[in-house]
């Protein structure tokens, strides 16, 4: 059936050898094999069918170039069988092996004949290649005077210049401007409609579930899942943050070494800063997530008040969320006796920000400001990274919950 | 082998495009363009002739043109060009094409045949210059020349099969680009193009026969320069090298064949 794709047992093996030496021997002299298997992908199989749509995601370094450049046949497969019919068009990385001393036109020409079409075919679709590339002038200056929007804006207006029955995109869209990957993704849609199959990769949550069918995610050279996009971007999620999770436990230096400026009177000091979900400590966290900022504190001498606050800033400094215990009304803190130790959580029922990295700086003062009495000031106590959950996709430091779009035609 | 065939006729557009703008690419940039093509063997032609044309003027028997030691020179070094230039572009074609190789998929024998198009069409452009020189010269050999197409068609097919012998080991193992360099300066030395074999002691002779550059270069020569057929004990030699080119053509396309799934993992 045209436009299928089936993939069995599929597996990517680099030879690795101690020298070049070996290598050498191992071509000239019988024996055995001197060189030892690397694997980047092994026992790959799915199968897509004909119109269907599979988006693959997965960490760098997970196998996805190496899968699709094997699916597309630029590289050989160490073991296993990739099954294809009807014509594929595949736009890998960034350039598709353009030449930067011609100009674009005959790197178009190039390009469509490496598709396997003849010259009068590319001649009749360049005023349509170029009416959809939009670089004007360009078109006729050497590649090597492109930007590198301007590259792909040129290899997809090639690559899909004629439907093809499989359409294979790499990262390579990302490289280009929003407007630019907008008009891609409509033009993709419309072969969509018209029943081409797609194998998508993209590390865009949104592109995923808004073009595919179904995802696929690679992780250390597996299949880890293969399902519906939001399922399978869902347990990525999972994946990414329990990894990273891991990994900042493993190595995390102690407390004080990361510490930002400290300064104030310490009548009253901060022990330990904590940012929790599900009761584990956490350096990422997912948007929306449940946790708890966890602040230990000494109280040193006789105080009439204390008070403990929190600031939440981004990336670039700026303030995003604090408050206070004051502010929230609890005086608990007051009465605690000198030299006691205590623990105060702060629960945050769901973290509504945006992607990204933030700061959280946390103090002791007295009352409702730190001006006044300030007992402990911890600059930038912990850091974290916010990454995308299951939600729609959004931009922003924030995300606000519940919003809906509704149309009413004017009568 | 068939495959392989098949594989080129159905990317001929893509190589003959290929050739075209490789020929382009060669001058692009330059203010004199194509003429290029001529000034380099034109140059090399005017340096030997003045160096060495008193020297050897004595020792080419048989010969009354003034132009003798020129023609002599042209039938030796023209097809010698044409031989080394399909040497070093096939040799470096898939390491100087690994961009493309990995980027996209297409027939690989695409590329060796296109180092070759564009090797012969610079040979073609010099070789009628040539010619039409004999032709206004008066000295054209006349229908003897189609003694010379069996030589070159040895030549190409000798050519080619250590070209893609060289190309497929050079992706592996960078030294054969370095060592190819070297090797192509003593084998120049080693075949009487600047000088004639008759000058060299008759121990060296029976040496250079088994030079196969010099086999094919003779032939050129006695046809170009005496306008005389090469005598059968010649025709005898140049079978051994046609021999010996098959040899070289199948061990390289082996080679090739075994290798060029590895290739792209190793660029």
């Amino acid at each position: 059936m045209t436009g299928q794709l089936s993939v069995e047992g599929l597996g990517k093996a680099y030879r690795f050898y101690p020298s070049r030496w070996a290598r050498l021997a191992e071509w000239l002299l019988p024996g055995k094999p001197r060189h030892e298997l690397l694997w980047v992908l092994r026992d790959i199989s799915f199968t897509v069918a004909p119109g269907e749509s599979v988006g693959i995601i997965g960490r760098n370094g997970a196998g996805k170039s190496t899968l699709l450049k094997l699916i597309t046949g630029t590289t050989k497969p160490s073991e296993g069988e990739v099954r294809l019919s009807g014509r594929v068009a595949a736009l890998l990385e960034l350039g598709m092996g353009f030449h930067p001393e011609f100009t674009g036109r005959e790197n178009a020409l190039m390009t469509g004949q490496l598709m396997g079409l003849s010259a009068p075919e590319i001649t009749s679709a360049l005023p349509q290649i170029e009416a959809f590339a939009e670089i004007g002038r360009y078109i006729d200056e050497p590649l090597r005077t492109y930007s590198s929007g301007m590259q792909v804006r040129l290899a997809f207006s090639v690559t899909t210049a004629f439907r093809p029955d499989i359409l294979i995109v790499d990262e390579a869209l990302a490289v280009g401007d929003l407007y630019f990957q907008h008009k891609c993704y409509a033009r993709i849609r419309q072969f969509r409609a018209e029943g081409m199959t797609l194998l998508f990769v993209s590390h865009d949550p949104g592109a995923i579930k808004s073009l595919c069918d179904r995802a696929i995610l690679l992780d250390a050279g597996g299949i880890r899942a293969d399902d519906r996009p939001d399922n399978v971007l869902d347990y990525y999620n999972a994946l990414v943050a329990e990894r990273e999770n891991a990994a900042g436990l493993a190595v995390e230096p102690p407390s004080s070494l990361n510490a930002g400026m400290r300064s104030g009177d310490r009548r009253a000091v901060l022990l330990d800063v904590a940012l929790l979900a599900d009761d584990r400590p956490v350096k990422v966290v997912r948007v929306g997530q449940p946790v708890r900022l966890s602040i230990r504190l000494r109280k040193d001498t006789d105080l009439t008040d204390l008070t403990v606050g929190f600031l939440i800033r981004d990336r670039l400094g700026n303030d995003v969320y604090g408050t206070n215990s004051w502010l929230l009304g609890n005086k608990e803190l007051r009465s605690l006796p000198v030299g006691a130790v205590a623990c105060v959580d702060c629960r945050i029922p769901a973290l509504n920000l945006g992607p990204g990295s933030y700061s959280i700086t946390v103090a002791l003062h007295s009352d409702v400001t730190h001006l006044e009495d300030n007992y402990d000031w911890w600059d930038k106590a912990l850091v974290f990274e916010v990454v995308r959950g299951p939600e729609l996709f959004f931009v922003g430091v924030t995300q606000l919950p519940g919003v809906e779009v509704r149309v009413s035609v004017d009568p | 082998m068939f495959g392989l065939a098949r594989d080129i006729w159905h990317y001929r557009g893509f190589v003959h495009g290929s050739i075209r703008r490789d020929i382009a690419a060669q001058y692009r940039g330059s203010l004199l363009g194509a003429a290029w093509v001529m000034i380099g063997p034109l140059a090399l032609i005017l340096i030997y002739t003045l160096v060495f044309s008193h020297l050897m003027k004595s020792r080419l028997t048989g010969v009354d043109s003034a132009f003798g030691y020129s023609i002599f020179l042209c039938a030796g070094l023209l097809p010698w060009t044409f031989f080394t230039d399909s040497l070093s572009r096939l040799q470096a074609v898939f390491v100087a094409n690994s961009n493309l190789m990995k980027k996209a998929t297409f027939p690989r024998i695409c590329l060796p045949v296109i180092a070759v198009g564009t090797a012969a069409f610079n040979f073609v452009v010099i070789a009628v210059l040539f010619l039409g020189f004999l032709l206004v010269s008066g000295v054209f050999p006349g229908w003897v020349l189609l003694a010379a197409v069996p030589a070159l068609g040895v030549q190409v097919a000798l050519s080619t099969g250590l070209g893609m012998l060289f190309a497929t080991l050079n992706v592996f193992f960078r030294d054969v680009g370095q060592a190819m360099n070297l090797i192509l300066q003593f084998w120049f030395w080693l075949t009487p193009i600047v000088y004639p074999l008759g000058s060299l002691p008759g121990w060296a002779q029976s040496v250079l026969v088994w030079n196969p550059m010099a086999v094919l270069v003779s032939h050129y020569q006695s046809v170009l320069l005496y306008h005389r057929l090469p005598d059968p004990g010649a025709w005898l030699g140049l079978a051994g090298v046609a021999g010996l080119a098959l040899i070289s053509l199948w061990l390289g396309l082996a080679t090739y064949r075994r290798r060029v799934g590895e290739m792209v993992d190793e660029l």
